[in-house]
């Protein structure tokens, strides 16, 4: 049944993509993309939820005559909950791009880019489908290439071409490994059908095997080191698209780490660790980076690198606490891992969308030339506000929800162990989530009061538009989820909790019972706390409209008494903001400094400048490629440009080749 | 052991010790068409005694492409090229001979092992006789400057495989060598019209002279 509408939705999509590619550049296309798009979601969440709901596996097999392949895909509780949020946004996002390209009509090839969108929602929906190493492959390389195709829409500009090849080089760096693991895992078994992979592996190989598949899947999600092409290729691609991208595509990455631990049998500890180190490395680092940014957008990739973090870390926590029988703790871990993939797909489709519609109303996404644009753009103030605040892990909104589970577990973890390490694990998460929860709210704090605060300042921020209806739209369902999962959180967790039974944990019924907390109880009184909480800012903004009425309201400037001629570059500025913060950190980020101090009585001239780059690309990536260059062109007298030459390498290859096959006999 | 075969074969070796010698391009033509000739000989000596409508089809149709059409196209660029009759090789014709003398010893040697996997009564010169009509036709394309001499390496080297086919599959579907024979066709018929090209541009077909377009 879930399976049957799975395929529709694939064949809408695909069917879909092929004819606005034949329409081209004419303005139908963008119409016509968008409405398959939304077309290609609804069977698609349909299945997800049916499955979801009955807990029942759907698979649906037929011969495929790819050598080792075989057109196997199922949908399970695991698949069902990635279908589920990959659809939600990619339907939502399609919406709002139908509103974000029509600028674009008649100066671009939108059915081209719209073609990409709907091959990229189909192979993510292939990809957590596929039960074949061959198809998981094809999928996860079509998903690869329809992405890249995306992000180089706008291929004019310099910065999106260099982007957009860092990206493809990245994630086929990282499909690399993943070529690796299959390989070993389909030569172990001798097949590629992943129900066959399930034979428990000896813990030499198993250990590579997960090696490979978190820096094959990390590389997608984004883990540090392997994140340096999310900041490059999300603000580059059309808002929708970064949403898409840093919303599920991502994801995908955990979840083909969750898909591959079922294949590996019971972890052992240090699985956990790696996970919990990398995520807190991740969390850490990227909100660091995020901070120092001045592109909003930029900013934002930075931060999905620090929410696949916190993910990571829960899984992190998972693994610990089933190698060593804390079931409270994997439980905890598993759960709040899992919703804060849904919770994060989210806020950060949410806030990319946000994002680009200042930068449509606008024309810039430098947070430094904005300012004051709540009263431009008062919707998408709004939204945006909402999603920062759902980030950030505060009340009443989802992010607080599974990041509280997370707190649970790393809590209990310290109190019931009994054994040091998990103590320590624990330990870790916890300080790990506080300092990623407090820079956090210091990056949003930053970003919403420099941009929708204050005054504008440039003339691109004063003359700003408000986004057109269907952009507008998508983000208030948005924001909507995330205050209805902030609220109705017990439900969520009890709708995901079917899944833990297939992840090494008991089944649902016994969740409650086998943590030793009572998680759905105390997630209802958290509901009860935030519902009051809202009812409170409702009560509060009523008074404050009856106080208000009927009396007259003007503006006037601020400190009114001894500035004669305010200026708009006398507010703070973002980086001066962040300045504090990032200098503690100095050691981590080692920004550049350009300052020019101001000297002798009367100072003519004086600048400070402050750059954050990426210390990984700066010091580790650069050197390296640098090193790789420089052997390639060593190399290069091996090209003389005679035909002649190149037939006699082959010839004496071949020959060569020959002679060692007939010498081996 | 059959005579009829082992001469063919043998003949075929002379032909490509002819063809690393002889300093005419028409004459490296001429040698070519003899060595088509001589397969559809190898082809009918193969199946004598079953001779198929299928076969003959085959052997015709080699004759006519290899014997007649491609030699009028390849003298046709030769004329419409106005290239120099002479073959300029980067190794000279005494050392091609000695080296192709080498390589044919090496074909003997390595061709032992396979000798095991041929069908019985199959010549026994036959596989190092079409391992070295293949060796030819690349030191051809390797030695040669001109462009059209590189097409005739290519023709031997198509040759070479042929004689491993003709003679060792005869059961294999006909459709296999119809297709060799197709692609050689369009093969030829590409390299003639760009040569063509490459001359009205350059104002020669020597490919050493080529190498100014490499990046």
């Amino acid at each position: 049944m879930s399976v049957v509408l799975l395929l529709i939705s694939v064949g809408v999509l695909l069917s879909g993509g092929a004819a606005c590619a034949a329409l081209g550049t004419r303005g139908s296309a963008n119409r016509l993309g968008a409405a398959v798009g939304v077309l290609g979601a609804i069977p698609a969440i349909l299945g997800a939820a049916h499955a979801l709901c009955t807990g029942q596996t759907s698979a649906f097999h037929m011969h495929w005559s790819v050598p080792f392949g075989s057109f196997r895909l199922a949908v399970d509780g695991l698949s069902a909950f990635f279908i589920l949020i990959i659809a939600v946004i990619c339907g939502l996002a399609a919406v709002y791009g139908a509103g974000y390209l029509k600028a674009d009509i008649g100066r671009k090839n939108l059915g081209a880019s719209w073609c990409f969108y709907n091959v990229l929602f189909a192979s993510m929906l292939l990809v957590v489908t596929a039960r074949n190493g061959m198809l998981f492959l094809l999928a996860w390389e079509f998903m690869s290439l329809a992405s890249f195709f995306l992000v180089m829409f706008d291929h004019e500009r310099p910065e999106v071409r260099e982007a957009g090849w860092t990206y493809l080089v990245a994630t086929h760096l990282g499909t690399a490994f993943l070529l690796a693991l299959f390989v070993l895992l389909g030569w172990q078994h001798q097949t590629m059908d992943f129900e066959r992979f399930a034979l428990p592996a000896d813990s030499m190989s198993a250990g590579v095997l997960f090696l490979l598949a978190v820096v094959g899947f990390g590389t997608k999600a984004g883990f540090m080191p392997m994140h340096v092409w999310l900041p490059e290729a999300h603000p580059a691609a059309p808002s929708h698209v970064s949403a898409v991208m840093s919303g599920v595509m991502i994801k995908t990455g955990i979840y083909g780490i969750l898909r591959t631990l079922t294949f590996l049998g019971t972890p052992p500890e240090w699985w956990g660790w790696t996970l919990l180190v990398i995520g807190a490395v991740s969390g850490i680092g990227g909100v660091l980076l995020a901070l120092a940014q001045r592109d909003l957008k930029r900013l934002l990739a930075y931060s999905s690198v620090e929410n696949i973090g916190i993910i990571c870390m829960a899984l992190g926590l998972w693994l610990l606490g089933i190698s060593t029988g804390n079931t409270t703790l994997a439980t905890l871990g598993l759960l709040g891992g899992l919703l804060h993939i849904w919770n994060h797909a989210i806020f950060k489709s949410l806030l990319f969308l946000g994002a680009g519609a200042v930068a449509h109303g606008t024309g810039t996404r430098d947070i430094e030339q904005l300012g004051g644009l709540l009263k431009r753009m008062g919707q998408t103030g709004v939204a945006f506000l909402i999603g920062s605040a759902a980030i950030c892990g505060l009340p009443p909104f989802n992010g607080f929800v599974s990041e509280f589970l997370l707190y649970v577990g790393a809590l209990s973890g310290i109190a019931q162990a009994g054994r040091s390490d998990v103590a320590a694990a624990g330990m870790v998460a916890l300080g790990a989530l506080a300092i990623i929860g407090g820079l956090a709210v210091a990056c949003f704090t930053k970003v919403f009061g420099i941009v929708f605060l204050g005054e504008p300042r440039s003339d691109l921020a004063a003359h700003a538009h408000e986004a057109s209806a269907s952009m507008r739209l998508p983000m208030a369902v948005l924001a909507g989820l995330c205050m209805l999962i902030g609220l109705l959180g017990p439900l969520v967790v009890r709708a995901v909790a079917p899944l833990t039974s297939g992840l090494f944990l008991p089944a649902a019924a016994t969740v409650a019972n086998s943590t030793g907390i009572d998680i759905v109880g105390l997630l209802w009184r958290i509901s009860a706390g935030a519902a009051l909480l809202l009812v409170l800012i409702l009560a509060l903004a009523i008074v404050r409209r009856r106080l208000l009425g009927g009396r007259v309201m003007e503006q006037a400037g601020t400190w009114d008494c001894g500035y004669v001629a305010p200026t708009t570059r006398m507010q703070y500025t973002a980086s001066s903001f962040a300045w504090p913060i990032l200098d503690m950190f100095r050691l981590l980020l080692r920004p550049r400094l350009d300052r020019r101090l101001p000297t002798g009585l009367f100072p003519q001239q004086a600048s400070f400048e402050s750059r954050s780059e990426d210390i990984f690309r700066r010091f580790g990536y650069a050197p390296l490629f640098g090193a790789f260059r420089s052997l390639a062109d060593r190399l290069h007298w091996f090209q003389q440009g005679r035909n002649q030459l190149y037939v006699l390498y082959i010839a004496v290859t071949l020959l060569i080749l020959l002679l060692w096959k007939l010498g081996a006999r | 052991m059959q005579i009829l075969p082992e001469m063919l074969v043998m003949l075929l070796l002379l032909t490509d010790l002819r063809l690393l010698s002889s300093s005419r391009i028409a004459a490296c033509i001429q040698t070519v068409v003899l060595q088509a000739i001589l397969l559809a000989c190898m082809t009918l000596a193969a199946s004598w005694g079953h001779l198929t409508l299928e076969v003959m089809g085959v052997v015709l149709s080699t004759v006519l492409v290899k014997g007649l059409l491609l030699p009028w196209l390849l003298r046709r660029a030769t004329r419409e090229a106005g290239v120099s009759r002479e073959v300029q090789p980067f190794v000279g014709f005494t050392a091609s001979v000695l080296i192709g003398g080498l390589l044919l010893g090496l074909c003997f040697v390595i061709s032992r092992p396979l000798q095991q996997a041929a069908p019985a009564g199959s010549a026994v010169l036959l596989i190092p006789g079409a391992m070295f009509t293949i060796l030819t036709g690349l030191f051809i394309i390797v030695s040669r400057r001109n462009a059209l001499t590189q097409v005739l390496g290519y023709l031997a080297m198509e040759n070479g495989v042929y004689a491993f086919g003709a003679s060792l599959a005869v059961e294999e579907p006909m459709l296999v060598e119809m297709g060799i024979l197709l692609d050689m066709f369009v093969a030829v018929f590409v390299m003639g019209i760009v040569i063509y090209h490459i001359n009205r541009e350059f104002d020669h077909i020597e490919t050493d002279r080529l190498s100014v377009l490499k990046d």
